[in-house]
């Protein structure tokens, strides 16, 4: 669990938390999630019939990825919420950097709390997922 | 309504973290949870997202009832031409995307829990985007309860069909 008189705002924690993603990870993702849609696997489909360049990730595998890095952060079973947006779509080859940054501390019913901005990029620097979080601290 | 109810066994919970290359011990290795503060295995916190497993009518799974799957076969797509709920062309159902996931968690999920979703749909909105023409947003809000009814995980989905895909 974060320590509140160790953090303050504006301190940032990033990871590297996928490097050259592979299909077979994605792969493994909808085996395990039981979202099997072909867009994720199935290349012939998706690059013949939907016309994307090739298969990509689901958007809860990223948001996965980048929720690595929040609990490495915050600590297991210290998050109140997360949400993102995802802002772009994530291919096989990609590496992905999570971000979390403090944006306040407060008190709320005798608890403390830390929100948290996240912002997930791959390896050109585009933006692929935006999103907060609340992580209690002690 | 078809039960969707959502068993939590520990060895889910260690595929879903392999997938999520997440190898914290937390998620697989019950000597470690159970001596830890948080006192025994617990879910990452994009797990009930799996609990599309449990829905027998997921359309996004391929049914044993031989009703057909849209993804490619002996052709590129597996749809048949007509009467298909799916989309005739086989991409329909594909232009869905995931446009948001916002989760609120009231405590962590647990191998033995036993999670009832429950889904509302909520806001539905359009926009145009240069990238992807019409778009139609719909969101959807599941509750998931524990067996004593309590509420465990609150998830709000917000899904996207554009009118052609994306351009990157």
């Amino acid at each position: 669990m974060l320590d509140k008189s160790k953090i303050n705002v504006g301190d940032t924690h990033s990871e590297v938390v996928v490097e050259d993603l592979k299909r077979t990870q994605i792969v493994q993702y909808a085996g395990a999630s039981g979202d099997y849609n072909p867009l994720h696997s199935d290349e012939i489909f998706t690059t013949k019939v939907v016309g994307y360049p090739s298969v990509f990730a689901h958007g809860m595998l990223s948001m996965g990825l980048t929720g690595k890095m929040l609990t490495n952060y915050v600590g297991d079973a210290s998050l109140k919420k997360f949400g993102v947006r995802f802002t772009n779509q994530v291919w096989p080859g990609d590496t992905l950097t999570s971000k979390a940054t403090v944006m306040s501390i407060r008190e709320e019913n005798g608890e403390t709390l830390v929100d948290l901005n996240i912002e997930t990029t791959n390896q050109d620097d585009v933006t692929v997922i935006t999103g907060s979080a609340v992580a209690l601290a002690k | 309504m078809p039960k969707k109810d959502m068993p939590i066994e520990k060895s889910h919970i260690m595929m879903f973290a392999r997938s999520i290359g997440d190898p914290n011990p937390i998620y697989y290795d019950e000597d470690h949870a159970n001596d830890s503060d948080v006192g025994s295995i617990i879910a990452p916190p994009t797990f009930t997202q799996a609990s599309a497993q449990f829905d027998p009518d997921y359309f996004l799974r391929p049914k044993i009832d031989g009703k057909g799957w849209f993804g490619s076969g002996k052709e590129p797509t597996g749809a048949k031409k007509e009467g298909s709920s799916s989309g005739g062309d086989g991409g329909g159902a594909a232009m869905g995307l995931h446009a948001e996931q916002h989760f609120e968690y009231h405590r962590p999920v647990r191998p033995g829990d036993i999670l009832t979703p429950e889904t509302k749909p909520g806001k539905t909105w359009e926009k145009d985007s240069k990238r992807a023409g019409k778009l139609k947003f719909s969101e959807s809000v599941t509750e998931f309860r524990d067996q004593n009814g309590e509420l465990v995980v609150t998830a709000i989905g917000v899904g996207v069909q554009t009118e052609k895909p994306v351009e990157n």
